[in-house]
């Protein structure tokens, strides 16, 4: 008997190896932990429990049958972050460079499968050469299994990837599909052809890192959703994210104990906006400065700078923010911020997040690089998302909403549940001075005249009343109060219900 | 008594003296410029009216603007605070004129002690003691050597229309007096077009020490201790104290004495301050009289219990002085520590922008100690670029220098101060530096113990021991509220452990943490247990822990795996870390930080008004680069070495922020 049980711990023993002590060294010197260090790092403490570690590939082409390593370059299972569940697979990179076989991607399926079915997150740490060219066309089968889980997952559990090593070709799509994407600086990469194709078919000379680097893909493309230094901060940053994050779409965002007090006065709110109307301001003090404990884990934080978003807890409970930011760009909305914002308010709402929206727009930014570029229809997806989304909406205008951007940045018009705006708010449907050029036309020789004119304009529309006469603007608020403002509409709004006419689904402008 | 004053001031001055007036129950209006109108002793006046654009020479030192004002709200008198108007006699001949009392010396005082060489005389004249020297013009180097002979070595000699330090020699011999007098005529003609030269003895191991009069317009005069201020950063003054550590009460009385025969020589009513310049041997000589209220007087506030401002507005009213001098005594002792919006990491260059934080220590007077913070900035505030870059003036005091040095460390670790650059981190360092703390400074003291600059600081294994230990507890309750999160697996819960290791500055540290309801008791890997008790929930920017019965208070941000800490001057990352964490954490490579030699980066925030060299250049080291304006100061920018220009990323009439790359090398 007691042979039997050693004989599970010395297969156990070989599996937990993976490609042995030689690759994992190779794979520490490059700067990266092996599969299950990683796991270890991502889950609570000996939570972790495992599925399929005795699976092994079942190709015998090119000499393959006579290495057949257990686990097949992926760890698979779930534990806990928080004690709340997660599923994970992690590839291994020491077992065939972490190549996707049939096995691999069974052990994958079979995980999503269960994520789906019992309802929790699905977290891929992804680090490996890309198909298993030996299996040829059963690899690529083993990626398309697992693509339809992914869109079948979608907007069903939370699925997070983090790209801690190479991740070309096919591979790419399987991340590409998730809510989010992380990358570690200096040691992953992501694209669809390498280096080599590139300078074959395109004569162009360009480095992995440049191609598809963390940087590229956080500041350039806007593939990857934040970068971190190192694996050890990239999933200590995750089981950050998880923690803003609900189990499945049928459970509502986690509550966690918290110590500040959702009354809090900020007075030092009262003297964010500028005398001057042009001069910008950071908005990230506003949301640091509402949100319990300064804490804000920011999404796309480096593309599109002209809009935040991210996550804040008020009174304990998840919150997503989505704020203009007038220090880039005037905090206008342009193709690539309305894609942004867009995308994080459709994840919101699938996962039955409320969203908190900070606005000072100064409309949308104008130029044939943005029409040709289709600004109407991206500034449409964040219309659409808006408009669509059935969580609650609490919406705070600061200073400018101008124009269409006005319309689109969560208005009252598209079910916006509290719309407030602070004193310092000038709604209208642009700037006094451009207003005043195309409404008195005539009178643009004379300065005076047209100075008279646009005084006159601003004193009508410079401000929150007009809006709030007509009920678009539910209050005008104190800044200073906007924390408790805010706090106790979220908290009027738990009992929310709201549900759009039944469709197969509907057709956002792609 | 005066009904209704004006102050002439902004900023903590004019906040200052508001405090004092409403006590004596008399009305106060301020006056404030477009760059002040939300400022907060606008907020604290209860009237308070606008007088011009936000450069002060269109506004607070224009005097018939000040005027205007007085006749607008009927004040009966004027604070000028310190700097503005308050030594301008002109201003005092017009409020003369106006009938409106100045709240601070005679006209003729003003105009006396305003002329270097007239306040020497008139200091000759009275008896006292100044530095010796020759004042005449000297035609020669042979009569140059002749007078350096009479005074005695080391002497100075100087450009008499000289300043920072051009045209100025220091002799130590016939040889070096011959030699310096040439050079000094030469540098003096260029520099100034006044190549008129004279000879003073060099004082060496100097201290800056001065002398806090007040007199009253009956002829009474007292003097209220002295001022060391030798804790000075290019002439400007950073922490000053009261009393000196260095005098004894003989030369206490002879400057006291001194000082009041200068004031009563000139008709001198109201406060002053006669500063003078100390040697090693305790020989004083006076330097010069400044007519007005100093930015430093709230030390001797605090060592003497007078109200300075309410002398000043009492004086001015005729009053006759309360005290005399037999009962003025010095109590205790005190620390100034001037905050300025300098940022000492990049060689105190000026900082402005929002404070989006400022929650300075609590204000107390206990009978142990006292904290005193006087400010004119407030949460939200602005520091503009138009005005003096000072945001505010924190005291301590205690019974002895050592224990108003640590109230001053406790009370600079709790100050909250964000938005801006600042030096607080080089004022903890002050204070903790041995020096300092023994007592044994002079007026070189900054430029000889940071001669290269300011970079921070590393605590020592003693107070790294501490941090960690605090840090340690603190994540664990952090960690404990993470794993209280909702939607916990029912009877699957994180368990958070008790063993840590923390990483702080480079070094390691394994602990064990016991907690109960009172604390935890650390427990490192050699042994020694720390017993660490604090109120700090997460969340919290600043930690008030006690760690074996004394006080620690560190500065906290949350980072990935642990918290940026901030005391004493030192700035750190420290990550709290599992055994198992730690064990994987040291596999991850070190990244240094980009290589910046080779790259001219933006110091501050400017407008770049020339570029003056071109892609392919060669230049040489100091030469010119480009010329960036911040703060209305040109600012140029030279080459650290030699090199050539590979890109040119700016132009003139960009705005470029901190650290923008302004031209690549090769």
């Amino acid at each position: 008997m007691n042979d039997i049980l050693s004989e599970l711990e010395a297969r156990r023993d070989v599996a937990r190896k993976g490609g042995g002590d030689r690759r994992i060294a190779a794979q520490h010197a490059k700067g990266k932990l092996t599969a299950r260090e990683r796991i270890e790092l991502l889950l609570d403490e000996g939570s972790f429990e495992e599925f399929d570690m005795f699976v092994a590939h079942r190709c015998t082409d090119f000499g393959m049958e006579a290495d057949r390593p257990a686990g097949d370059g992926v760890v698979t299972g779930w534990g806990t972050i928080n004690g709340r569940m997660v599923y994970v697979f992690s590839q291994d990179f020491t077992v065939f460079g972490g190549s996707l076989s049939e096995t691999h991607a069974q052990k994958i399926c079979k995980i999503m499968d269960m994520a789906v079915q019992n309802g929790a997150p699905v977290i891929g740490l992804n680090d490996s050469g890309g198909a298993r060219i030996q299996e040829g066309v059963a690899s690529l089968a083993g990626y398309a299994d697992v693509f339809q889980r992914n869109i079948m997952a979608s907007g069903v559990v939370p699925q997070i990837s983090v790209i801690m090593g190479p991740c070309a070709g096919g591979a790419v799509y399987s991340p590409a599909m998730t809510d989010f994407i992380f990358m570690v600086k200096d040691s992953s990469y992501m694209f669809v052809t390498g280096p080599d194709v590139v300078k074959t078919v395109t004569n162009e000379v360009v480095t992995a890192e440049e191609l598809g680097g963390a940087s590229t893909h956080t500041k350039k493309s806007s593939v990857a959703d934040g970068a971190f230094e190192n694996d050890v901060e990239a999933l200590a940053e995750v089981r950050r994210l998880v923690d803003f994050l609900p189990l499945n779409n049928r459970q509502k965002p986690p509550v966690r104990p918290f110590f500040d007090d959702p009354a809090r006065v900020d007075n030092s709110l009262d003297t964010l906006i500028p005398d001057n109307p042009n001069q910008p301001y950071d908005m990230k003090e506003l949301i640091h400065k509402v949100a319990d404990e300064g804490d804000f884990f920011e999404i796309q934080e480096d593309f599109a700078k002209n809009i935040l978003t991210g996550f804040i807890r008020l009174e304990g409970q998840s919150v997503g923010v989505v704020a203009n930011q007038p220090t880039v760009l005037a905090g206008c909305l342009d193709i690539d911020s309305s894609r942004k914002a867009a995308r994080f308010v459709r994840f919101c709402d699938a996962f039955e997040i409320p969203i908190l929206t900070f606005v000072d727009v100064p409309g949308f930014l104008p130029g044939t690089s943005q029409e040709y570029g289709g600004v109407i229809k991206h500034g449409a997806k964040l219309l659409f998302a808006y408009g669509e989304a059935t969580v609650p909406k609490v919406t705070v205008i600061t200073r400018k909403a101008y124009g269409g951007a006005y319309d689109v940045m969560a208005s009252k018009h598209l079910r916006g549940d509290f719309n407030y705006a602070w004193p310092t708010a000038e709604i209208a449907v642009m700037g006094a001075k451009g207003a005043t050029e195309i409404l008195y036309r005539s009178e643009l020789g004379d300065p005076d005249k047209i100075a008279a004119r646009t005084k006159d304009y601003e004193d009508r529309f410079a401000n929150p009343f007009v809006a709030a006469e007509k009920g678009f603007i539910d209050e005008v608020i104190l800044p200073h109060s906007t924390r408790r403002r805010v706090s106790r509409a979220f908290a009027s709004l738990r009992g929310k219900q709201l549900q759009n006419p039944w469709k197969k689904h509907d057709n956002i402008p792609l | 008594m005066f009904k209704k004053i004006l102050i002439a001031n902004r900023g903590e001055i004019a906040c200052r003296v508001i405090k004092t007036a409403r006590k004596m129950g008399i009305a106060t209006v301020a006056i404030y410029s477009d760059a002040d109108r939300n400022a907060l002793h606008v907020k604290m006046a209860d009237e308070a009216v606008h007088i011009g654009p936000a450069p002060a020479n269109q506004s607070y030192i224009v005097i018939d603007k000040v005027m205007e004002a007085i006749k607008q709200t009927g004040a009966e008198a004027v604070h000028p605070g310190y700097g503005f108007l308050s030594e301008n006699a002109k201003f005092a001949e017009a409020l003369a004129a106006a009938n409106v009392a100045f709240i601070g010396p005679p006209k003729g005082a003003i105009e006396k002690m305003g002329d270097k060489i007239t306040s020497k005389k008139i200091a000759q004249d009275a008896g006292v003691s100044t530095v010796p020297g020759y004042m005449g013009l000297i035609a020669d180097a042979n009569e140059a050597v002749k007078i350096s002979n009479q005074i005695g070595y080391p002497v100075m000699i100087k450009a008499s229309a000289g300043g920072g330090g051009k045209g100025m020699r220091i002799a130590w011999s016939d040889e070096e007096a011959r030699e310096g007098f040439q050079s000094s005529k030469n540098e003096a003609a260029s520099s100034f077009g006044d190549d008129r030269i004279f000879i003073e003895k060099f004082v060496t191991q100097p201290r800056h020490i001065e002398i806090q009069v007040l007199a009253d317009s009956h002829g009474n005069c007292i003097y209220l201790g002295e001022r060391e201020c030798s804790i000075q950063r290019r002439n400007q003054k950073v922490i000053e104290e009261a009393p000196s550590p260095f005098l004894d009460e003989a030369t206490r009385v002879a400057m006291g004495e001194q000082a009041c025969a200068l004031a009563s020589a000139v008709g001198y009513t109201s406060a002053g301050t006669v500063e003078f310049i100390v040697d090693g041997g305790r020989n004083f000589y006076f330097l010069e009289m400044n007519t007005r209220l100093q930015v430093e007087h709230p030390v001797t506030e605090l060592i003497t219990g007078v109200d300075l401002v309410e002398q000043m507005i009492r004086v001015a009213y005729g009053e006759k002085l309360a005290l005399a001098q037999k009962d003025v005594k010095l109590n205790g002792w005190a620390m100034e520590s001037r905050l300025y919006a300098e940022d000492p990491y990049r060689n105190f260059l000026p900082s402005i922008g929002r404070l989006t934080r400022y929650r300075p220590p609590a204000e107390e007077t206990r009978d142990t100690y006292v904290v005193r913070n006087d400010t004119g900035v407030f949460e939200g505030g602005e520091i503009s670029m138009y005005y003096d870059p000072m945001i505010a003036k924190l005291c301590t005091w205690a019974p002895s220098r050592g224990e108003a040095i640590e109230a001053m460390r406790v009370a600079l670790d709790s100050f909250e101060l964000e938005g801006i650059g600042h030096n607080l981190p080089f004022l903890s360092a002050v204070m903790d530096h041995p020096k300092f703390v023994s007592g044994e400074i002079t007026t070189a003291f900054i430029a000889e113990e940071y001669p290269e600059g300011f970079d921070g600081v590393e605590l020592d294994e003693a107070a790294l021991t501490r941090v960690a230990s605090a840090a340690a507890a603190m994540h664990r309750v952090a960690e404990i509220r993470r794993a209280r999160i909702s939607g916990r697996m029912d009877n699957h819960e994180r368990k958070v452990g008790a063993d840590w290791v923390v990483t702080a500055q480079g070094t390691r540290h394994a602990v064990s943490i016991d907690a109960d309801r009172t604390g935890a008791t650390v427990t490192h890997d050699d042994g020694t247990s720390h017993r660490v008790t604090s109120d700090w929930t997460p969340g919290d920017t600043l930690a008030r822990l006690d760690i074996d019965g004394t006080p620690l208070v560190l500065k906290v941000d949350k980072i990935s795996g642990g918290f940026r800490l901030r005391t004493r001057g030192a700035e750190m990352k420290v990550h709290v870390r599992t055994p198992r964490q730690a064990e994987l954490a040291v596999l991850m490579p070190e990244k240094l930080p980009p290589d910046t030699s080779k790259l001219l980066l933006c110091p501050m925030p400017g407008l770049i008004v020339k570029v003056d060299v071109a892609t392919g250049d060669e230049v040489q080291e100091g030469q010119a680069l480009c010329t960036v304006e911040a703060m209305k100061m040109e600012n140029i920018l030279r080459a650290e070495r030699k090199g050539t220009v590979s890109k040119i990323n700016a132009a003139a009439g960009d705005n470029l922020a901190v650290d923008d790359v302004i031209m690549e090398f090769e």
